[in-house]
């Protein structure tokens, strides 16, 4: 009982879906004053949704596997409720019950894209086809990098691969405050922009040469669960970097602000790039990925095994 | 007002179809998405693809190459889908009524809920169509 509490209400679906959307409200509003605009008022993002859900129909692809594209979205939310979950229940003391939740947390970031994939490739669309390729792609490039910034956590942290002593080890002093944490904080905030499908790596949905790429033929309802999922992937890595090297989350009292601002602060600097940078190609990608990306947390992790 | 169509009308998507435009009407459309109109403040938004979209602006005459690209567009959609005319060209035909190939103005061949003239129509008159349709 209490378990599906978590998962529905605090801190999983519902918490993570409101805050989500209160973040992609943030980012768009961050967008709108940095091009001198105004921008969207602030219940947007539930506007969107409902709008989605409740008023417009559903259009099923006439070739191709209906079942798999209407499951596509659905665990995709699965996945990033319960990957959610796990970030956010380490963060209110909550005790989980397993050690080794950060492995379980890395393979549960992968099923969102994933779905993306399989849901792109039941439409049966060329371009929708073009965006799920160019999506594989990304993925094997970035989650390397994803990889090692987390092996170079876990070392940091004495070899520790669970979330609550990740955070009891920062309890004095982040990650962060070191030359190797300022590191590996660059190639996660790369690896996160390139999993939020945010502007410099939108290559899989981009908007103007393959019209959403991989969403094309989402309308409705169906389309409403991939916003809502992009909303809670909207806070889940933020808060992923958060715990990781930015020292947890504090909940009591005048703690709450102090975690919020590290919330926004993440979500700020990604909004940033995503304004002042063009779409790079697909081979630019890898390549900043595969050589640079890895090569800064390989350097990370050699200063670890010095002490820096 | 119930919770459906206020989010509705808070959240509407464009999509662009351009028949055979002389290009000011696009330019003009394109106008009220720059920071001096903005209609982001009413929660609209470009998209790229017609099954996100909940309003078609239609501008430029259609002529015969046309037509069914523009009916299969609107079959595309899903419904409910705003069908809004801008220009002269898109409401009436302007100068192109009697040429050969046109093939009769947007409400001939889809219905139409909204007609902004012009030729091309101002910004401020395409805004002033959006809150006309906002408050129907």
């Amino acid at each position: 009982m209490k378990e599906l509490f978590y998962f529905l209400v605090y801190p999983g679906l519902l918490f993570a879906a409101v805050a989500g959307g209160l973040l992609s409200w943030f980012d768009r509003k961050i967008t709108a004053w940095v091009q001198f605009r105004k921008g969207p008022p602030l219940l947007q993002p539930f506007y969107d949704f409902l709008k989605l859900l409740l008023v417009k129909e559903t259009i099923l692809p006439a070739k191709g596997s209906i079942i798999l594209y209407l499951l596509a979205p659905v665990l995709s939310l699965f996945g990033a409720t319960a990957a959610c979950v796990l970030i956010l229940l380490p963060v209110l003391n909550i005790q989980t019950g397993f050690s080794g939740d950060i492995i379980v947390i890395f393979y549960l970031l992968n099923i969102p894209p994933l779905c993306y994939i399989l849901g792109a490739l039941a439409t049966g669309n060329p371009l929708a086809s073009v965006g799920a390729s160019r999506e594989i792609k990304l993925i094997l490039s970035y989650e390397l990098s994803f990889i090692l910034v987390l092996a170079a956590i876990i070392l940091k942290a004495d070899m520790n691969i669970g979330l609550s002593e990740i955070i009891s080890a920062q309890s004095e002093n982040a990650f962060i405050g070191s030359i190797s944490g300022i590191l590996l904080f660059i190639v996660s905030i790369f690896c996160v922009q390139a999993k939020l499908g945010l502007v410099p790596f939108d290559i899989a949905e981009a908007e103007t040469e393959i019209n959403h790429g991989s969403f094309i033929e989402y309308s409705g309802s169906a389309y409403a669960i991939i916003v809502l999922t992009k909303y809670i992937m909207l806070i889940t890595l933020p808060a992923f970097i958060g715990v990781l090297l930015l020292g947890g989350f504090n909940t009591s009292g005048v703690g709450i602000v102090y975690s919020v601002l590290k919330i926004l602060g993440v979500v700020l600097l990604l909004t940033l790039i995503r304004n002042t940078n063009p779409r790079v190609k697909i081979k630019q990608a890898m390549k900043f990925f595969l050589i640079w990306m890895n090569l800064l947390a390989i350097i990370a992790i050699v200063l670890i095994v010095f002490g820096f | 007002m119930g919770i459906k169509t206020h989010s509705f009308k808070k959240s509407l998507w464009l999509f662009h179809f351009g028949g055979a435009s002389c290009n000011n009407c696009d330019i003009e459309i394109l106008d009220c998405l720059t920071p001096r109109y903005d209609v982001e403040r009413f929660g609209m938004k470009l998209v790229g693809s017609i099954r996100h979209a909940d309003v078609l602006l239609v501008n430029g005459s259609i002529n015969k190459k046309d037509k069914p690209r523009l009916e299969e567009i609107y079959n595309q959609a899903p419904k409910p889908i705003v069908v809004v005319a801008i220009g002269a060209c898109g409401c009436t035909g302007g100068i192109f009524a009697e040429g050969n190939t046109f093939a009769g103005p947007v409400d001939k061949i889809i219905p139409v809920d909204a007609y902004i003239p012009g030729c091309p129509p101002k910004p401020e008159a395409i805004l002033a169509g959006i809150v006309k349709l906002l408050n129907k």
